[in-house]
This record gives structure tokens, C-alpha cells and sequence, in this order.
């Protein structure tokens, strides 16, 4: 009576499925033959067109077939009448929709949509805004999307308040969102500049129809604006404090005030009839324009690093002719000028004089406090106060943890020590996949602590002894120490920065794991070298020694290279200046 | 009408097609079980129905109605030799009871409401239905009709009559007759509450009810229009108002099923946008995702991180949480040191549970909100597009699909016992067919009392419908759908509220639809309109700020869960199910279907997952029947067709204007996916790939 129902059994549908399978292979093979024959002859007709279109559609990512439309779209734009190309293009964009919803993250179909965008007579940008937004509210993260929106936006010059509007829209629904976080630390600037004056109002939108392209402005933004950012940055951290996009976006506001680039010491020695400068960051002295003038006479010098292996360096070093300035009683007077900036630096060799120099110290620019902004104290404070009322709630939470260690150091690099030491500790362990980057950080601050103890004590000696160091930075700030002690420590090696250190007359680095002393090289000055208990192998290692000529003593006991057969008549030959071995 | 007798053997018998009898049935039609669904009711899916404010207003007057004492005929004639009948009840008032109506709003035009009498009210729709009922049973070899939405709209254009009970304060007073209410009369004894005339505002208050004449507040309110009771009644079709009010957990056992079985394709979703509290007289937002966290405004950056983090330690069970095994929730929570606010959020909202619910179930209730949350959107709930009522029918549907013949306005008299095996081997319908059967399936308000083992007294749940013209926390978006936790106050129960927006189909434009849920203290006027009042302006409350209620009905309804699984006085073969209970989700129904279900078959798969409608063969005999199968989703439904409304491609088309369409959860598309969490992106990326 009633028809049963019935169900096609699994091998039935498969079976269907197969052949449908084959079906739609075959039309397509055919179809993509078709297209190729097509562009082989030249032919950009309506039909190539329309084969094409059926093509991508079932499959977006093929690139020579989107090559070919252009092809084609390019050849009618010269036959056509512009109303009839403006047709043509709006049909294209309502394909690539199509092609969308197939692949949203098609490379091909963005990219096309990018040219047919740009080709259209009369575009209609706030269709392609809401196409982007539509897309965006399917997955937030679609990178393809968001440089798309980036092209419109500034085609269509929406107004900077309303992108930021968009971003607090997308940061709301999912503040797990680099993409957004990122686009507002470039609005922001934009909207809510730091008034270089401190008359001009900061919170005024710039002319929304000409946005002023970011890299003329600061980077800087106001401080009101800025409080108001941290205090959302805070409701994400604290809402989920292992999400890292808003710390790293947290680290954005707090950093960047950048450092002014300048000559910030040079340095001339009588004796080696020598000049050394050193910059606020790597440059390239051959090619940027570096002028030396002696007592009002340009001279011609050769700008070398200070180790062949830098192109780019924070100290470069000129030997004069000889006996320019070996006349103990006169007095000369230099100048480097850095004519590309323009910026310029004098420093005067006094009668009697060996050496002499002219800087801005550490402690003097405030060097240090730089990787984080120079924000009033009190805003770091209350910071630093939220960020630790977190850190009691998750004492284990890294992100946490490495920001307070962050503001500590913006506050108080040397009162918060032994707090930021402590952090450390509790980092590696929460974290120990990194600990090697802890270690290196913590490093990083160690020396530069002991940088500004060095400094505020008027001492050209730098000792960081039983430290746990397990890199070296900051070496070009070493430029004027004549005793170094890195005793005790887990260095492994001297790197090639090392050879920053020009003055330096005594180096002791017993008792680490030093397996390469490369950046121990032409240092003028170097006449002891204490290396005891090291891991120092061969004595090709050594070979680097070779390079400074007033070496004396070298104490190399405890390493493995002693050990080699003839060791002793091998030093004595590699090193002929070392009157005072011990092995 | 054609009388043509139904066929007279069925492995499965069903009586009633609430939720659970109509799971049951698409269960037992699925897995080759000739299945007769029957309701004596002329609309479908019971106590769970959704009507439209007019056919709300006629199911009013059925319920006010005194009970016909319908003569029980004698069937006794049809018996064979060891057979014995079991007479079944013949009303279903028991199950509803202290039905009260207000209107709030004037009835504007007024010559506009027509005044249609009582009779043809009732009369024209029980015509309509029985010869649909008669058309489903007759189309053998054809598709039966699905299930109609009810009742029949054009029934309720034409006539949009307003029950007498109703409105116009000083019309209702004219009246002579008094007790419009309608209580039963034994229970009206039992019940503390004297009998009332409408509006009991009237009665309580020394005010007549004219000196607080809506018209007058319209007056003072000139910018805002306010909504007629003709206004309603004309728009009257665009509500679909829910007996019961419940919400649907995204990993509830509901919504798995609907997923499983397929049955999902014929129904659409929405998601709870938001779930708010009512304390210290204030509507607050309850932040429960990670983004409500994050944007909430109420709580400190430091509250912000304890509720995540109690949140997310809760995910699993530690030795700290076992420790309080048998101790109160409450006491968990304070220990845990989270404050009044979230300890608030926690206890009443997010688990939603009593001070003295042990913490473990409060841990599991907590547990489930948070699994729920995140599959569908940012709060763990779905409301069905146009009602609740849609959900049996769609079971019903599915039944149907496969084979299962549905009338409704037709019952079963009585049961006829084999004495010599005790089982029930046939049933006589109430045309005195007598059609044989393995199993029955009953809702249990076909039982007598003296055969039910139930709790007692009876539970009851006290409902509140109020059809209000605003939000009762007004947000840029207007379509919000809410739910309300309100704690208890002053040891009466705690209160579940559910504000429907326009978006859900459920009223119509610029006015919302709330539902109000709470385990029966009194009748369902005491216990709730103490909270109207103090959450809406009402004739009681003419200055709160808060929205209007327009009109609003206040009924008790029988608490499902207060009948027993087993141990009833029946034959091993008749089951029984029982209507809704008083929690928010549909665990019970779901439950009883699928243990009647393997009770009858164990060895059978519950609900196996349907085929596409083109993987479906007819042998049957007649030919033309692939046709009709295959477009069974759209017929006689008012809602379209159902499966695709939301496709997956439409939702990147920037082309649509609408930026509604988007929120719709079309578990059509969406349930299928198992991966829950893919965003649209990447599944449409896998189709793209399984293409090439």
C-alpha cells in the first residue's frame, strides 16, 4: 500500500558520486584545453571569457587562466565604450564574489579583484568595504581580506576615526586579533598624534580626505589617547592573559621612543695616531658621509669597523698619517662631521695629552630607559601596578612577568635589580623552552646595570663578574674601558663586537666556557689576556690573539689547547709579543 | 467528510505530540516502524505548541471553557474473548489551570475588532483540522502531509476575535458574568485566591481601572506610538507565542539530536545574543564569553580575571572541588573569594542553580553552560526561528517522511488488555476502529489520576506571557533575544524570563514577546506578577521607566517532571510520556523518547542520522510518489522552505543589504559540520578542496 522508504545503499551512492565525479572532470579538462588553444592564438573574445569564468569558478587558484582574463579585459577596454568597460568590470566583481565563497582565501581572486578594483572606471568603494567587512565577519584573520581593505580604505580615503571605530568593532567581538590590534597602533598615530608642540591640541583628526601617510608623522601618540589604550589593553590581558596579541600591542604602547641617531663619542689616541667614533646605531661610515677635520683641515682617512666581518657598525676607527699628531706639547682639535644628517662632534687633544674623548655617557641620555617610552613616571607606576595585581592573581603567567620586568626597568633599571632577577628566575622556569632567551635578556640588563654603575662611578673599568651572562651587548657603549672582568660567567664566546673595545689594556674572562675569541682582534691597547679554566681547543681559536700587537701576558690554564703536543713553541711562534705564558 | 477508516494495524500507537511523543514517533518511522501519531487537539505538538496571538486567544477560551462531560460510549461490544478495555481520559484541561488575561494597551478602532460569537469560534476550526486530518490519513502511497503550522492562518485573519475575558477594563466590568478565569471549580476551591473578575487590578486596588486608562499615558507620550490591542490582534499572525518557554543548549541533547537525525534541515535558529540578571531592581548584562568579559563595563580588570579563571579551572574536576561534594554550591563559591558580583553571575545565571544545590551539581551545571558556549555564538543557547512549537513538528515530519500516519482532533477511547498476556493488542480510536498494535505510547494526560504514579500534589509550573513595546535593556540592536535570570526573592522560586525580539519570528515588529518560567508557589499570577511589576510599567507600576506591558497572560501548566518513569498501572506495552518540566533546556523530553525507544526495541538505533531526500527509493506502487517525498519539507508550511534558507555561499555575497541574515544559525548548514568551531572560511576552503 504505503511506499516504504527506502535508503540507496553506501556503494550505490559512491557509485553516483564517481561517475558525477568523472562527469565534471572531463567538462573541465576540456574547458581548460579550450582556454589554452585560445591563448595561444590571440583570440581575447567574449567566449574565452565566459570558458574561463566557468573554469574559475569551480577552482579560483589558477593563475595562468586569470592572467588570460586580464589579457582579455585589457583588449576590451581599447573596443569598448567606457559605459560598456564599466559593465564588464562590475559582472568580474560579482564573479569574483562568487569565487569567494569558493576560496576566501584565494590568492588569485583577491589579487584580480585588487586589479579589476583599480581598473574600474567608476569603482564603488563602499561596496568593496562592505564586501571586505562581510568577509572579515566570517574569519577575522583573513590576511588576503585585510590588505584588500587596506587598498580600499586608502583609495576611498575613509576617515581615520572610522577605521579605528572598525578595528574596537572587530577587538570586541575577538580580541585574539594581531591583524587589528596592529592596524590601530598605525591609526593612532595618525588620530591621536603626540603634538610636537605642547600647544597644538593632540586629540584633532587630520584632514580626512588627504590621510597623512604614517612614516611623516611621529609614531608617538598622545597621552590621553594613551591612558585610554592601556586601560583597554588591560581588560584584554586581564580577560585572558595567555592571548598574546594584546600584550604584544601593550609592548607597542609602551615602547618606541625613538633614539635620535648621532655621533655619540669619538675617541683619538696620540700614541696609535687613531680615531674612533661611535654612533647611536650601526651605520655604514664609507658610505654615509663621514668627514674628519683636524685643527680646520679636512683630512682624507679610510673609515674601517672595527672587525672586517661588519659592514654596518656602531664604531669605526681612521688611522691618521703617521706623525700627524704623535707632537705630545700641541694641542689639536678635531671635528667629525656627519654631513647626511647633519650632525657633528668636536673633541679636543690637549697639550700633554695621550688620549682624549668627547661623549654623551650612558646615564646622560638615559639610554637604557629608551626601550620603553619616556612616559611620565607615574603612568609607568600605575602600570607597573596593575601588571603586578595580575601577576598575583597568575604568578605563573609569562607574559606578565616579562612586562613588569619591562616597566621595572623603564622606572628603575638599578632599584628594581634584584625584583627583575628574581622575574627571571620564575620566567625560565614557567617557560624553559626559552630560558636561553631569558638568559640572553637578563644578560642584556646586567650589562647594561652594570654599564650605568661604571658610569655613575667616573671608571673606565667594566666588571660583571658571576653574573650568569650568557651573551655580550652593548659593547660599542665599552668603547673607553681599559680593564674588563667577565670572570665567572657562561659566556662562550668573544664575539666580533668585542673588538669595539678600543682602549682596552687587561681582559679577564676566566672561568666561562669560551670556545672563540674572534672578537678579540687588532685591540691596539690589549696587553693581558686572563682566560683560565676556559674551553679554548686549538690553536687556530688563538689565532685572532695575533692581531694585537702589545699583548704580553696570556694565561691560558685549564683549557683543552694546552694539552696539544709543542704547545708552547706553537704559541711562541702564533704570538711572538707574549713574554708572560701560562699553560 | 470521508470517513474512510484508518489502516487497522500499526507496530506503534502514539497518543499526543509533545516533544517526547513526537521524537518517539520520528524514532520509531525511522527504523521501519509503522507509526500512527494521534492527537484529540486540533493543532499539533501539545502543551508545546507556539500559537499566533488569535489562535492564543481561542486556545485562552478552550482553556476557559468548563470541561464538556463527554459521554464515554460504551465500546464494550468490539471485545473478543479475553480481552478487556481500559478507558482513557478524554479531557486535557487537567493540565492547565488558573488561566488569567490582561490588557494593558486600548483598544483603539475599536469597530475594527469584530465581536465574533463563541460558537463559531470554536467550531470552524475543529471542522478545518478534522478534514486534515482526514486528508493526511487518506493520501496512501503519497507523502502524508506534513505537519501544519497552527492553526490554519487564514482561520485567524477572518476572524480575530477577542475572547470576551479580555480587555477594555471597563467593558470586562459590564460583564455580568464574573469568574472569566475559568478555574476549574474544585481547584478554584482549592486555592487560596478567590475567584476574580477581570482585571483583577479592578479588585485590588480602591482605584477603578479607568482612572489609569492607557489612552491617557498615550497622551502624555506623544513620541512614542503607543500599540493598540486592534494593533495586535491585526498583527496577529506575526506572533507565534510558546506554551512553554525554553531555550535549546548547544551541546544539550536536543540540539545533538536534531544534528544526528538530520531533523535539523527543517528548522532554523537563533542565538541567544545575551544573557542578563535582574538584581536590586537593575537589568544587568551577565558577561559569559571571553568577549563579554573583555567588553563588560561593570566588572574591574581584577574581577575580569578571577571569573576567567574560575571559568576556566572549572572546565575540569580538581580534588578542590571534590572536597565540597554534598556542600553547598554557594559555599564553594565564596571560598573561591570571587565577590558578590561574580559569585552572583555564577550561582544564578551561569549555572543557574539554588544556594542550596550541592556544589557538584553546581559544577556540572556550570560545566555544561560552558560547553554549550562558543558553538553557536556567544551565549550557550539557540531559540528556534518562529517558536518552539516548531521542534515536535519537525519531529513529526520526519516521521512522516518516513511512513508515519498523522491525524489530529482524533483520539484513542480506549485500550484493549489481553487479559491473558496483560499486554495491550489493540487500541479503539474515537470512531470505534479498532486498530491493532505491539506498543502504545501515551501522553500522560490520556491517563487517569488513579492509574498515574506521580508525585504529589501535582507539581505545577506558574507561565507569564507578556507582550511588551520594548527591551528591558535597550541596546543599539533591537534584536535582541535574552534570557533573564531572576534569583529568588523572599524564598519564592527563581524566575527564568525569556525576552524574544522580532528577529525570532515570534512577535511582531516593534514589540517583544516575554516569557516568564518559575516552579509553581501559587497560581502562576501570584508568583509572577509581583516580578511584572516590578520589571514593567503596568497599570500597578504607571511610573517605571522600564517598557509597557501591552497585554500579558498569566496560566499554570502541569510540570512534566512530576510523573514517574515506571510503575504505572498499564500494560507492559502502553508507555508513558509526560509533558514539559520546569528546566530551561530539553534533556527530560529527549530523555523519556529515547528510553521508551529502546525499551520497545533495544536493539535499534535511536534516531540514525536521515538520508539526503535524493538518496531516498520509493518501491511502492505507485509510481509519481519520488516526486512528492522529495519536496515533503515544503509543504503547508508557512515558514518556507526550511533546509537552505541561510546557504553557506549568500553569507560572503556583500551584495545582501541585509546584515541580519547573518546571525540566523541554519543548523541545516551549520549543525552538519562536525567541526564546530571551523569558521565559515575554512569550510568553505575543505569544500573547495574536496571538489577538485
Amino acid at each position: 500500500m504505503h511506499g516504504r522508504v527506502k535508503v540507496k545503499s553506501t556503494a550505490q551512492q559512491e557509485e553516483e558520486k564517481r561517475k558525477e565525479r568523472e562527469k565534471k572532470l572531463k567538462i573541465y579538462v576540456a574547458a581548460r584545453d579550450a582556454c589554452f588553444s585560445k591563448r595561444k592564438e590571440g583570440i581575447f573574445d567574449d567566449e574565452a571569457l565566459q570558458i574561463s569564468q566557468q573554469l574559475l569558478s569551480s577552482n579560483p587558484d589558477f593563475a595562468t587562466l586569470w592572467n588570460y582574463r586580464r589579457e582579455i579585459l585589457m583588449h576590451l577596454e581599447t573596443v569598448k565604450e567606457e559605459d560598456e568597460v564599466q559593465k564588464i568590470y562590475v559582472a568580474e566583481l560579482s564573479f569574483l564574489e562568487s569565487c569567494l565563497k569558493v576560496n576566501p582565501k584565494s590568492y588569485g581572486s583577491w589579487h584580480h579583484r585588487w586589479w579589476v578594483s583599480t581598473r574600474l572606471p567608476k569603482p564603488d568603494w563602499a561596496r568593496e568595504l562592505n564586501l571586505c567587512d562581510r568577509c572579515l565577519s566570517l574569519d577575522d584573520r583573513n590576511f588576503h581580506c585585510w590588505d584588500y581593505r587596506r587598498m580600499v580604505v586608502m583609495m576611498s580615503g575613509v576617515p581615520v576615526d572610522q577605521e579605528l571605530a572598525f578595528t574596537d568593532r572587530l577587538i570586541g567581538s575577538n580580541f585574539s586579533n594581531y591583524s587589528s590590534w596592529h592596524y590601530r597602533s598605525t591609526l593612532l598615530p595618525l588620530l591621536h598624534p603626540e603634538s610636537p608642540e605642547p600647544t597644538s591640541p593632540c586629540h584633532k583628526p587630520p584632514q580626512s580626505s588627504t590621510p597623512p601617510s604614517p612614516q611623516i608623522l611621529s609614531h608617538r601618540v598622545c597621552e590621553e589617547q594613551l591612558l585610554k589604550e592601556y586601560e583597554l589593553v588591560q581588560n584584554a590581558f586581564f580577560t585572558d592573559p595567555n592571548d598574546q596579541s594584546a600584550w604584544f600591542y601593550y609592548r607597542w604602547l609602551l615602547g618606541r621612543a625613538e633614539r635620535e641617531e648621532m655621533i655619540s663619542c669619538v675617541y683619538v689616541c696620540r700614541d696609535e695616531e687613531r680615531v674612533a667614533v661611535a654612533f647611536s646605531g650601526p651605520v655604514n661610515a664609507q658610505a654615509c658621509g663621514l668627514l674628519l677635520v683636524l685643527d680646520g683641515l679636512p683630512q682624507r682617512v679610510e673609515w674601517r669597523s672595527v672587525h672586517p666581518r661588519f659592514k654596518h657598525s656602531p664604531v669605526w676607527i681612521c688611522d691618521f698619517p703617521p706623525g700627524t699628531i704623535s707632537d705630545i706639547p700641541n694641542e689639536h682639535n678635531l671635528t667629525v662631521h656627519w654631513t647626511e644628517k647633519p650632525t657633528h662632534r668636536d673633541c679636543a687633544l690637549y697639550t700633554g695629552r695621550s688620549e682624549s674623548w668627547c661623549r654623551d655617557s650612558a646615564t646622560d641620555q638615559e639610554l637604557f630607559r629608551s626601550e620603553l617610552s619616556v612616559e611620565k613616571t607615574s603612568v609607568l607606576q600605575s602600570e607597573l601596578q596593575s601588571c603586578n595585581q595580575l601577576q598575583e592573581l597568575e604568578p605563573l603567567n609569562k607574559w606578565c612577568l616579562l612586562t613588569i620586568i619591562l616597566l621595572m626597568r623603564a622606572l628603575d633599571p638599578l632599584g628594581y635589580e634584584k625584583e627583575t632577577l628574581a622575574h627571571f628566575q620564575t620566567l625560565k622556569e614557567v617557560d624553559s623552552m626559552r630560558s636561553a632567551y631569558y638568559s640572553d635578556l637578563c644578560s642584556k640588563f646586567m650589562i647594561e646595570n652594570t654599564i650605568l654603575k661604571m658610569e655613575y662611578a667616573e671608571v673606565r673599568v667594566f666588571s660583571i663578574s658571576d653574573k650568569n651572562l650568557t651573551t655580550l651587548c652593548h659593547l660599542d657603549q665599552l668603547l673607553l674601558v681599559t680593564h674588563i672582568n667577565l670572570s665567572s660567567n657562561q659566556l662562550q664566546r668573544l664575539p666580533p663586537q668585542f673588538a669595539m673595545l678600543q682602549c682596552l689594556e687587561v681582559l679577564e674572562a676566566d672561568n666561562n666556557s669560551i670556545e672563540n675569541l674572534e672578537g678579540v682582534y687588532h685591540l691596539p691597547k690589549l696587553e693581558e689576556i686572563i682566560l683560565k679554566n676556559n674551553k679554548i681547543s686549538s690553536l687556530s681559536d688563538l689565532q685572532p690573539l695575533a692581531s694585537c700587537p702589545k699583548l704580553k701576558r696570556l694565561d691560558l690554564r685549564g683549557n683543552p689547547v694546552t694539552q696539544t703536543a709543542d704547545v708552547e713553541s706553537k704559541l711562541a711562534e702564533l704570538l711572538p709579543s707574549v713574554t708572560d705564558l701560562l699553560l | 467528510m470521508a470517513t474512510e477508516e484508518l489502516p487497522s494495524e500499526f507496530d506503534v500507537v502514539i497518543l499526543g505530540t509533545g516533544l517526547a511523543e513526537s521524537v518517539a514517533a520520528a524514532a520509531f518511522s525511522r527504523v521501519g516502524q509503522k507509526v500512527l501519531h494521534l492527537d484529540r487537539r486540533s493543532y499539533y505538538a501539545a502543551n508545546w505548541a507556539s500559537f499566533t496571538f488569535n489562535a492564543l486567544l481561542t486556545w485562552i477560551q478552550q482553556q476557559q471553557e468548563e470541561p464538556q462531560p463527554q459521554e464515554v460510549q460504551d465500546w464494550s461490544s468490539l471485545l473478543e474473548e479475553g480481552e478487556e478495555l481500559i478507558y482513557l481520559s478524554q479531557s486535557n484541561s487537567a493540565s492547565i489551570r488558573n488561566v488569567q488575561v490582561f490588557c494593558f494597551t486600548s483598544e483603539e478602532d475599536e469597530e475594527e475588532a469584530p465581536d465574533t460569537t463563541e460558537e463559531e469560534d470554536s467550531a470552524d476550526p475543529q471542522v478545518e483540522t478534522e478534514e486534515e486530518a482526514e486528508e493526511a490519513s487518506h493520501k496512501e502511497g503519497e507523502e502524508p502531509e506534513p505537519p501544519q503550522p497552527l492553526p490554519p492562518p487564514a482561520q485567524n485573519q477572518s476572524e480575530p476575535e477577542p475572547p470576551q475575558t479580555l480587555p477594555p477594563p471597563s467593558q470586562s466590568q459590564s460583564e455580568p458574568e464574573p469568574p472569566q478565569t475559568l478555574l476549574p471549580p474544585a481547584q478554584s476551591q482549592s486555592e487560596p485566591e478567590p475567584p476574580q473578575t477581570l482585571p483583577p487590578p479592578a479588585q485590588s486596588e480602591p482605584e477603578p481601572p479607568q482612572t489609569l486608562p492607557p489612552p491617557a499615558q498615550n497622551q502624555s507620550e506623544p513620541d512614542k506610538k503607543k500599540i493598540s490591542y486592534a494593533h495586535l490582534v491585526r498583527e496577529g499572525r506575526r506572533f507565534n507565542i510558546d506554551l512553554v518557554s525554553k531555550l535549546m543548549f548547544s551541546r544539550g541533547s536536543l540540539v545533538d539530536l536534531l544534528i544526528k537525525s538530520n531533523v535539523s534541515r527543517y528548522a532554523e535558529f537563533k542565538n541567544v545574543t545575551r544573557i542578563l540578571t535582574y538584581r536590586q531592581g537593575r537589568v544587568e548584562q551577565v558577561p559569559c564569553s571571553r568577549s563579554d568579559v573583555f567588553a563588560s563595563r561593570q566588572l574591574s580588570v581584577v574581577e575580569k580575571r578571577k571569573l576567567m579563571r574560575f571559568l576556566t579551572s572549572c572546565a575540569e574536576e580538581t580534588e578542590e572541588q571534590r572536597a565540597y561534594n554534598g556542600r553547598p554550591y554557594l559555599e564553594f563559591l565564596s571560598d573561591q573569594k570571587l565577590g558578590d558580583n561574580l559569585q552572583h553571575f555564577l550561582l544564578h545565571s551561569i549555572a543557574m542553580v539554588t544556594e542550596a544545590t550541592p556544589t557538584e551539581q553546581g559544577l556540572a551545571a556550570t560545566r555544561h553552560f560552558l560547553r554549550c558556549l562558543g558553538r553557536y555564538g556567544n551565549t550557550p543557547f539557540l531559540f528556534p526561528v518562529y517558536g518552539l512549537g516548531e521542534i515536535p513538528q519537525c519531529f513529526c515530519r520526519m516521521c512522516a517522511v518516513f511512513g508515519g500516519i498523522y491525524c489530529l482532533r482524533h483520539s484513542v477511547s480506549c485500550l484493549l488488555l489481553d487479559t491473558h498476556s496483560n499486554r495491550c493488542k489493540a487500541v479503539i480510536d474515537s470512531r470505534g476502529q479498532r486498530i491493532s498494535c505491539s506498543h502504545v505510547v501515551l501522553e500522560e494526560g490520556f491517563v487517569g489520576a488513579e492509574r498515574k504514579r506521580s508525585s504529589t500534589p501535582p507539581r505545577f509550573l506558574s507561565r507569564a506571557v507578556l507582550i511588551t513595546d520594548g527591551s528591558i535593556l535597550p541596546t543599539d540592536s533591537e534584536q535582541q533575544v535574552s534570557l533573564v535570570t531572576v534569583p529568588p526573592a523572599a524564598g519564592g522560586p527563581a524566575v527564568k524570563m525569556v525576552e524574544l525580539s522580532p528577529s525570532t519570528m515570534t512577535c511582531s515588529a516593534g514589540t517583544y514577546l516575554v516569557h516568564l518560567t518559575c516552579p509553581s508557589v501559587g497560581s502562576a499570577h501570584q508568583d509572577l506578577s509581583p516580578l511584572v511589576t516590578s520589571m514593567f510599567r503596568t497599570p500597578e507600576s504607571p511610573d517605571h521607566d522600564g517598557p509597557s506591558v501591552l497585554w500579558c497572560l498569566f496560566f499554570n501548566m502541569a510540570d512534566g517532571s512530576g510523573v514517574e518513569a515506571e510503575g504505572h498501572d498499564l500494560p507492559e506495552n502502553v508507555h508513558l510520556s509526560s509533558g514539559p518540566d520546569a528546566e530551561l533546556g530539553h534533556e527530560h523530553a529527549v530523555r523519556q523518547a529515547e528510553s521508551i525507544f529502546q525499551k520497545i526495541l533495544p536493539e535499534e538505533e535511536f534516531c540514525p542520522p536521515a538520508p539526503n531526500p535524493e538518496d531516498i527509493i520509493y518501491d511502492g506502487d505507485t509510481g509519481d510518489t519520488e516526486g512528492d517525498t522529495v519536496n515533503t519539507g515544503d509543504t503547508g508550511d508557512t515558514d518556507g522552505d526550511t533546509g537552505d534558507t541561510v546557504n553557506t555561499g549568500d553569507t560572503v555575497n556583500t551584495g545582501d543589504t541585509d546584515g541580519d541574515t547573518g546571525d540566523t544559525v541554519n543548523t541545516g548548514d551549520t549543525m552538519n559540520t562536525d567541526g564546530d568551531k571551523t569558521s565559515p572560511g575554512e569550510e568553505e576552503e575543505r569544500q573547495a578542496v574536496s571538489e577538485e
